[in-house]
């Protein structure tokens, strides 16, 4: 019989119930210590803990109904009086403990948390002040007991809640507090930390909602319907007087020291070191890889340097493997000409793209020679690699051994004839080169033998202890995202194996030991070696980076196929050297993004990739944005040019662009191009309270390399940004008295230093647009670093009397007819593909037939069932809101009725698309029966 | 409402003689009346007492085990449920379909007053929902037709019509 398995997580406060009540009955359990992502049950969606796994293999989840299950196997049944507080705990009290706490641990507030709990607080004294029995249901503790117990602790630590004046629960709480039972639970869980040690769980569980008086007073303030979730936050008294002395702060108008070549770690700074995943060089990368790595590890290096850490972001071409060889004989070219020419490839894109590396290198150099052989015989004399034989496939009349990728074959499996020797395209088994049946040398087509060959091995098993220490240490002090965890874990839970780091072929780096002379190293041992010799051809001194693990901390990207290399392999190639190398402390993984559903291929012309993206005429910055806004951040994403189209017209016209350009417009048009004075009223002291909050949240999230949910508090100013000048109407005001003219002043000054504060805040998304804006403000240099130092501070950096530029609007509609026609250019086979697809064998014909990518036919548009999504719905609501606005505000202005007119038609329109996604027929048109 | 799910549930039970309820606060909590001493407070604990009542603790659970999977969902009906805002109804939705998967009733393959109360509860969520939605939630929608069909259960509901077969047949899931 499998053992009942408890599953808690340090800092969590539900655990703290379950482990009191199992010290208390005894129960015999396995207790298991995991992360608090950890996804244990396997059909909830949110890992969820405390979790209980039964031996009959159920799982419970509810952390009451694990206190009650441990207390009825020791033999106490439930009775009705505990039924009706654990009822009342779960219902009553979770919900307002939930929000009290991450008011006051999150947001630092100190009278709301209170006020939350006031009600449940009040009732549970009552009913204490009334009982009879020493504890809630009895003489004795019962579940009941522990579990609100467990409940309240982390009340009565936080001091703002003043538990203590509440006697009889006081004396309640201490009366079970001081159970052995209670005591050792509470050391587990808090481990002595207070309140603190619920941080990093309260972080990761959703941002309650917020409670019903708060949200009324807020709304009837605005009373605008595209509120978001995140702008119910209500802003303090306090808040809101801080924000505004935050806004007076005088800033010295110095400048960010210019980046000086090489950077090198230095002594008491953060020193920061930047990889993104070396592109394989054999091909174009496609706009999966490029937010996969260069791109994501791009926004959080000038992030990084915004904030003013010494940082070094280096990246370069993966070049050394068979694919290389392959695509050379392709082409007739040498390996060296194939990698040159795709290495300046990859350059470009890259600087299309704006990748702002401080050095893009390469793999084909003698530095990475000489490193890696370094660590090779490292390894060798320390006793970490083994010898054995391999049997692999030799083509006798090319006289060479055949890579996986080089024979073909029939399937083992499905006798599907045209196998590949790593993988069955038909089955999708993996298969083993020698299992082939009639195997062909992909180049002669002629019958390759097999032959045994001499090979080394990394002894994984012997470094697994270390690697695992190692591991822990990591994973729990650092940033890793849950899949790049995840797939860690579940490579060491299936044990390591030896892994082979020798190869039968040419273009590599040699193998230096006289026994295994004419074979190079396999790239994945050799690859991220890569990152270590494309620093050292940035400069000599590069061991100060990589053997320097006390003042370094390295942040790795990739996407989640290049996990395990970067977690186990290469970790134990340098634990195994014993060289004090500098060893991942953050591992940002992202998952896959597809293109319109199905996946990129090159073979098939579908998707769109970097070299074609500045071919499609759409800004770089727009490209980063919507990519970024994307970015497949916990769940694989999908790109679609209908919603990339949508972003830009909703977020970035209508949101962002408009919000900035009016803020310039109005002091250009309405105070002659000088910022005109502030004199700040209760309404832009919480304007600034809420803008403080959001630049707060930004930069939380960055820290956490939470790139995708820091762009949203962008979005979130411009769009506060844009309902203040709404409800303030400073076009109107202009016109009327003095104190109209006045707070016009104020409206149009307080929105266009949040417009330089935005300008700040894009920088690492959209540099380019960064960059307009500061030109157009004239923005004083020194602004940006202040903004975000420490915890954010929203400052007045454009004060009364600051001369601005010309002011233009940013962003460009994307208009439907040409979005049609990309997604039509790039949605399947190209004409510039047309040369490849001839030579294409029938496999990929094959595969073509096989899935459902055909371009549909326009007149097959009708037949298509209208389907619900309700996720676009809500943004075409929030796009139709604004542009509702936008209307109205013409209206209000006169503007020209051909203006009005052009503005009412894309409200229509948008209505239209609305409509569409909430699943409803737009249009009364005659029903045509679906078919079944 | 939960006192008409309760009257329903006596009449599930066979309870001949009907309780007597009120309520209590915002959130309409249900209190069962008592002549001696105060009420007993909340739908699962009523609902609990009336199975002891009826006298089908075998509705409770028949082990150990069983009875916590129970109080699980009875306790998920009420915490997670009652008070959810549109977003969490989807994550609601996905995980009950995929806990239903081999799952004939809530506690696996007998009846528990687990699966009426969280009929009584899904009922106005799966009423709204489109037919392709019932298609993506398949397993919850076939378990929501068992229950609505089961004898003695349905009693102050409208039924919800489920196809039999597929219209989506082309969808991703």
């Amino acid at each position: 019989m499998q053992i009942m398995k408890l599953f808690v997580s340090e800092g969590n406060p539900h655990c703290l119930k379950v482990l009191a009540v199992l010290e208390l009955t005894g129960v015999k359990c396995d207790v298991q210590h995991v992360n608090h992502e950890e996804k244990v049950v396997p059909f909830l969606s949110r890992p969820t803990l405390p979790a209980l796994h039964l031996r009959g293999g159920l799982y419970l989840f509810s952390t009451n109904a694990i206190c009650q299950y441990f207390y009825e196997v020791s033999g106490t049944e439930s009775n009705k009086q505990s039924n009706q507080w654990l009822e009342w705990e779960a219902t009553e009290l979770q919900p307002a403990l939930t929000r009290a706490l991450h008011l006051a641990v999150m947001q630092g507030k100190t009278t709301d948390p209170a006020k939350a709990l006031e009600a449940p607080l009040s009732f549970l004294e009552q009913s204490l002040t009334k009982r009879t029995t020493a504890f809630l249901t009895a003489e004795t503790v019962g579940v009941a007991d522990i579990v609100l117990w467990g409940a309240l602790y982390p009340a009565f630590l936080e001091n703002g809640l003043k538990m203590g004046e509440l006697q009889s629960t006081k004396t309640w709480f201490d009366r079970v507090g001081v159970l052995p039972a209670c005591e050792a639970s509470s050391r587990i869980v808090f481990k002595g930390k207070g309140v603190e040690a619920l941080k990093g769980y309260l972080q990761k569980q959703p941002v309650p909602h917020g409670s019903q008086a708060h949200r009324d007073s807020h709304t009837s303030s605005s009373g605008s319907p595209t509120e978001t979730e995140d702008s119910d936050r209500v802003m303090t008294e306090e808040e809101m007087e801080a924000a505004a002395q935050i806004w007076n702060q005088r800033i010295d108008c110095q400048t960010r020291p210019e980046r000086k070549h090489p950077i090198l770690p230095e002594e008491g700074k953060r020193n920061v070191l930047i990889t993104s995943a070396l592109p394989y060089v054999n091909n174009v990368p496609h706009l999966g890889n490029i937010i996969g790595c260069v791109l994501s590890a791009d926004v959080f290096a000038r992030y990084g340097r915004q904030r003013g850490w010494n940082l070094l972001y280096i990246c370069g071409t993966d070049e050394y493997g068979t694919a290389t060889e392959n695509k050379a004989r392709e082409e007739g070219l040498t390996p060296q000409e194939i990698c040159d020419k795709y290495h300046t490839i990859h350059d470009s894109i890259y600087k299309w793209f704006q990748i702002d590396f401080d050095f893009f290198g390469r793999t084909t150099t003698p530095r990475q020679t000489e490193i890696s052989q370094n660590i090779f015989w490292r390894l060798h004399e320390r006793g970490f690699l083994i010898e054995d034989t391999v049997e692999q496939l030799r083509c006798e009349s090319c006289q060479r051994f055949l890579a996986d990728r080089f024979v073909e074959g029939v399937c083992p499996f499905c006798y599907y004839p045209e196998a590949r020797g790593d993988q069955c395209d038909k089955c999708g088994r993996l298969i083993n080169a020698v299992e082939l049946k009639e195997p062909q040398c992909k180049v002669c087509k002629q019958t390759p033998v097999i032959r045994s060959s001499k090979h080394l091995f990394l002894d994984l098993p012997k470094l697994e202890a270390n690697l695992e220490q190692w591991l822990d240490r990591s994973v729990s002090t650092g940033d890793w995202t849950t899949n790049a965890r995840n797939i860690t874990r579940s490579w060491l839970r299936d044990g390591l194996k030896p892994r082979c780091i020798t190869r039968d072929l040419r273009w590599g780096t040699p193998v230096p030991h006289p026994d295994f002379a004419g074979k190079v190293f396999y790239v994945w041992f050799d690859a991220p070696i890569g990152y270590l010799s494309i620093t050292a051809n940035y400069t000599d001194q590069w061991e100060k980076w990589w053997k320097n693990p006390q003042q370094v901390e390295l942040y790795n990207f990739m996407a989640k196929d290049n996990v395990p290399f970067h977690t186990v392999v290469f970790p134990c190639s340098l634990l195994g050297a014993q060289d004090n190398y500098t060893l991942v402390n953050h591992l940002i993984a992202t998952e896959y993004l597809n293109y319109e559903d199905t996946k990129f291929s090159k073979s098939r012309g579908v998707g769109v990739f970097g070299d074609m993206a500045k071919d499609t005429g759409i800004p770089s910055d727009v490209w980063r944005f919507y990519l970024l806004y994307l970015r497949p951040e916990g769940q694989d994403a999908a790109f679609s040019w209908a919603d990339m189209a949508l972003k830009n017209n909703s977020e970035l016209l209508n949101n962002l662009g408009n919000f900035i350009n009016r803020a310039g417009m109005f002091v250009s048009k309405f105070f002659e191009g000088c910022v005109p004075q502030v004199v700040l009223q209760v309404e832009e002291k919480r304007l600034l309270a809420q803008v403080g909050w959001e630049l707060k949240q930004y930069i939380q999230f960055l820290d956490k390399v939470r790139i995708r949910d820091a762009l949203k508090c962008i979005l979130n100013i411009s769009r506060h940004g844009n309902q203040y000048i709404q409800v303030n109407e400073p076009w109107k005001k202009i016109k009327g008295c003095d104190a109209d003219r006045q707070r016009a002043g104020t409206v149009t000054a307080v929105s266009v230093n949040m417009a330089v504060l935005l300008s700040v805040m894009l920088e690492p998304y959209m540099p380019t647009v960064s960059e307009t804006i500061r030109t157009q403000l004239q923005a004083p240099p020194g602004s940006a670093h202040i903004m975000l130092q420490g915890e954010g501070n929203f400052v007045c950096s454009l004060s009364a009397g600051h001369r601005i530029g010309t002011v233009s609007p940013l962003f460009q509609k994307l208009e439907t007819e040409q979005i049609e026609s990309l997604k039509k250019r790039f949605g399947g086979q190209q004409p510039e593909e047309e040369e490849t697809s001839k030579k294409q064998t029938p496999t990929i014909a094959q595969t073509n037939a096989a899935t459902k990518t055909s371009v549909p036919a326009p007149a097959a548009a009708p037949e298509t069932p209208i389907k619900a999504d309700p996720e676009l719905a809500k943004q075409l609501a929030a796009a139709v809101a604004e542009q509702g606005d936008k209307v109205r505000a013409l209206k209000a202005q006169k503007a020209e009725k051909a203006v009005i007119g052009a503005e009412v038609a894309k409200l229509l329109e948008l209505k239209k698309q609305m409509a569409l996604a909430e699943g409803k027929n737009p249009e009364p048109s005659p029903q045509k029966g679906k078919k079944k | 409402m939960a006192l008409r799910e309760l009257s329903s549930l006596e009449k599930f039970l066979g309870l001949k003689k009907p309780n007597k309820y009120s309520t209590q606060g915002d959130r309409k909590v249900p209190v069962l009346q008592s002549n001696s001493g105060p009420g007993l407070v909340g739908l699962v604990t009523i609902a609990t007492q009336l199975t002891q009542e009826a006298k089908r603790p075998d509705l409770l659970g028949k082990s150990a085990e069983e009875r916590a999977v129970v109080q699980q969902w009875l306790e998920y009906r009420v915490a997670r449920l009652e008070c959810c805002v549109k977003e969490d109804i989807k994550t609601i939705l996905k995980d009950l379909n995929t806990y239903l998967e081999d799952k004939v009733y809530l506690a696996g393959n007998h009846i528990t007053i687990a699966d009426p109360l969280m009929y009584y509860g899904l009922h106005p969520v799966i009423m709204d929902l489109a037919v392709m939605d019932k298609e993506k939630y398949l397993n919850v929608t076939r378990w929501f037709d068992h229950m609505q069909h089961y004898p003695g259960v349905r009693h102050h509901l409208p039924p919800v019509v489920v196809l039999r077969n597929r219209v989506y047949t082309s969808g991703h899931h």
